[in-house]
């Protein structure tokens, strides 16, 4: 049998103890982890909030405010973007982590799931709280659709890993092109989504987009992880991920489990649409293939298969994405592609991940 | 002895019968029998199976998916362009030396993004070709050497008015060594490898086989006869248009390997000379060929995952053996 180091933490699973399965034990970890990779990241905005206020009158620092100001402004919009990133992260990582697959879909869900909440705001006119759990359910019932239609039989006949990744690659084209057929090729701006007023720290200025995404993708990681750790359908996702043969030996249907963790990844996908809009109020039918990728990037640097991890990583390429724009804004997607490059080079399981020896 | 000999008659046979094609077409473009837009048709033609068996080579024989093959083409592409537009040789050694280049520079990208890449196991090839598909056009489209957004153009052709049929010795030799080339490395000592590496990874790392090394092989080959051919592309048309080399064009690539059928170069040839043809004959239903190939990728993996030819080669000896009858050392004809 071949074991993947890319599970879902195979560890805890294995042992018969709930408080060690569940995530509590592993969560100061995190925090202690992201502190020691980001200290300023946790500590700074207050601090130099603080100090921004008071220093602002010396007219001779004006430039180093000016230059701190602006670097906190790109962190918080770093972070901002970093949460879309980690929620379309999450569901790569969950996907990857049951089927050994990478959905090059599942960025596409992203575009399918801004175009409904347009569709069904402007079109049908529903109010927005309608449009975006319409694009939520909407998403989640695609994901199982094509969980069904395209990858189900290559699963169940044990295809080469190149026939399942070409045939996600197909379902990725086709959604493309699809919607191009049905919306247009052409850019499209969005309606204001959620209009709330913007935090102002002294000189700070923080849009209200970039709380909510922060707030939602924390909340989303936790409701995740309780998912997963607690509940009997997270704990049949583990056993799947670990062997699916031995699950379903032990009564675990294991079809239901992959279709609920496509759905469930779809819909956080959706989610992370809501936000996207919300931020860049600009959709187009091509807007998820980088989109994907670079939430690609990110569960592969938090460490795939791992669901602080891919929270971490999209912060981290948020935030890195945000500081190079102000500087080289052209370069900032070779950015995002080097990190990929050295993360493979230095530590390919991704910085929460497990390395797992590979057994024959 | 006999086999060897066998073997001889065999190649010059094949190699007859190429410079037959060879002046076959160039006679019919020479006399005009063959419009203009048909011989660029035929020079498109000779590119994309150039194209397609070398991504076969890494798809088909290694087992690994590459999304960003146009880049290693647009990479060779600005080589060679920049190669010729700078020298001040003649046309006639400068492309050969500017194509050389290309090829090297793509080699170069190739060995880059194929370390980190290769040295794992899983599919990260297929991602990180596709970021540095995307990426290589980012940075095209933003430095002054390459032209930006507006592309390099004024790059000097060998076809002209006066000589029609300029650039197909280039092209029609390139893809006919390309062909060659990767049938011969197929079946020798690091086809056998890079083929092991497909079958099973570990298996063949315990029987021996320097999984990276040869992963890597087959990858940076195919980068470098991508870069030659996207020089050829770049001579051939006169002008470099980023936005022409992207994800669309790598996946196009992919549909040929993956219909023709994974493993075989017959498959490539077929499938890379009806598919380059066949959008050109359907002009009118071009908003809906990217819908129809993801549909085609879908189906083809879902109900011959092996493409249409599978892994069967097109081999002349074995069909004249069909024909006249005879068995003997039929383990011989077909790889």
């Amino acid at each position: 049998m071949k074991s993947n180091p890319l599970e879902f933490r195979r560890k805890e699973g294995l042992k018969p103890s709930f408080r060690i399965f569940s995530y509590s034990g592993k969560r100061p970890k995190k925090g202690k982890s992201g502190k020691n990779n980001f200290p300023f990241l946790a500590r700074s905005p207050q601090g130099f909030a603080a100090g921004l206020g008071t220093s602002n009158h010396f007219f001779r620092l004006e430039g180093v405010c000016g230059f701190m100001n602006l670097f906190l402004t790109q962190t918080i919009n770093g972070l901002g973007l970093g949460s879309i990133y980690a929620l379309v992260a999450l569901g790569y990582s969950m996907v990857y982590g049951i089927v050994k697959l990478i959905n090059f879909a599942h960025g596409d869900i992203i575009m399918v799931g801004s175009y409904m909440v347009m569709f069904i705001m402007t079109v049908m006119g529903m109010p927005l709280i309608l449009a975006v759990i319409g694009s939520i359910l909407f998403c989640a019932l695609a994901g199982v659709l094509i969980q069904r239609v395209a990858y189900h039989r290559l699963l169940t006949h044990d295809a080469p890993r190149i026939s399942l990744l070409i045939t996600a690659l197909g379902v990725s084209i086709f959604l493309q092109n699809l919607f191009q057929l049905l919306f247009g090729s052409e850019v499209r701006s969005m309606p204001t989504l959620f209009d709330l007023p913007a935090i102002q720290l002294g000189e700070l200025h923080i849009t209200s987009a970039n709380i909510l995404n922060i707030v939602v993708s924390v909340v989303m990681m936790i409701g995740l992880q309780t998912l997963v750790a607690r509940t009997r359908i997270g704990k049949a996702m583990r056993a799947t991920s670990e062997d699916a043969g031995a699950a379903k030996l032990m009564g675990i249907n294991t079809n239901h489990t992959v279709a609920f963790t496509f759905a469930v990844g779809s819909g956080l996908a959706a989610v992370g649409a809501a936000l996207y809009c919300n931020t860049y109020p600009q959709i187009k039918p091509t807007m998820g293939n980088l989109l994907g990728l670079k939430a690609f990037v990110a569960a592969v640097l938090g460490g795939i298969g791992s669901i602080p991890g891919a929270m971490l990583g999209g912060y981290i390429l948020g935030v890195a994405e945000s500081w190079t724009k102000n500087f080289y804004s052209n370069l900032t997607d070779a950015i995002v592609f080097g990190i990929l490059i050295v993360m493979l080079l230095v530590k390919p399981s991704g910085l929460l991940g497990k390395n797992v020896k590979e057994k024959v | 002895m006999m086999n060897k000999k066998k073997a001889y008659i065999s190649y010059g046979i094949n190699l007859i019968l190429v410079l037959a094609l060879f002046f076959f077409l160039r006679t019919l473009i020479v006399t005009g029998v063959l419009n203009r837009y048909q011989a660029d048709l035929i020079t498109l033609v000779c590119i994309n199976v150039t194209m397609a068996v070398s991504l076969n080579l890494v798809t088909g024989l290694l087992g690994q998916l590459v999304l960003g093959h146009a880049g290693f083409m647009l990479v060779g592409a600005y080589a060679a362009a920049l190669f010729t537009k700078n020298s001040s040789l003649p046309l006639q050694f400068s492309l050969p030396i500017g194509l050389v280049l290309a090829g090297i520079l793509a080699a170069v990208f190739g060995v880059i993004i194929g370390i980190p890449a290769l040295r794992l196991r899983g599919d990260y090839l297929a991602i990180i070709t596709l970021g540095f598909g995307e990426i290589i056009r980012v940075i095209a489209n933003n430095l002054k050497i390459t032209g930006g957004a507006m592309g390099l153009g004024g790059i000097k052709s060998l076809t002209n008015r006066q000589h029609p049929a300029g650039m197909l010795p280039f092209v029609f030799f390139i893809a006919a060594v390309v062909i060659f080339a990767m049938f011969t490395f197929g079946r020798s000592r690091h086809g056998r490898a890079v083929i092991a590496i497909r079958e099973d990874e570990i298996a063949a790392e315990a029987a021996g086989v320097n999984t990276t090394y040869y992963k890597l092989l087959a990858f940076v080959l195919a980068a470098f006869i991508a870069g030659v051919a996207g020089g050829l592309y770049a001579h051939h048309l006169g002008l470099i248009d980023p936005s022409k080399y992207d994800f669309n064009r790598s996946v196009e690539f992919l549909i040929m390997v993956v219909l023709g059928g994974m493993g075989s170069i017959t498959g490539s040839i077929l499938s890379a000379s009806v598919l380059t043809i066949l959008p050109e004959l359907l002009r009118g239903f071009s908003n809906y060929r990217m819908l129809a190939y993801s549909v085609v990728l879908i189906c083809v993996m879902l109900f011959r995952p092996t493409g249409l030819l599978g892994r069967a080669e097109f081999s002349l000896s074995a069909l004249i053996r069909r024909i006249t009858g005879k068995k003997q050392d039929a383990a011989k004809g077909g790889v």
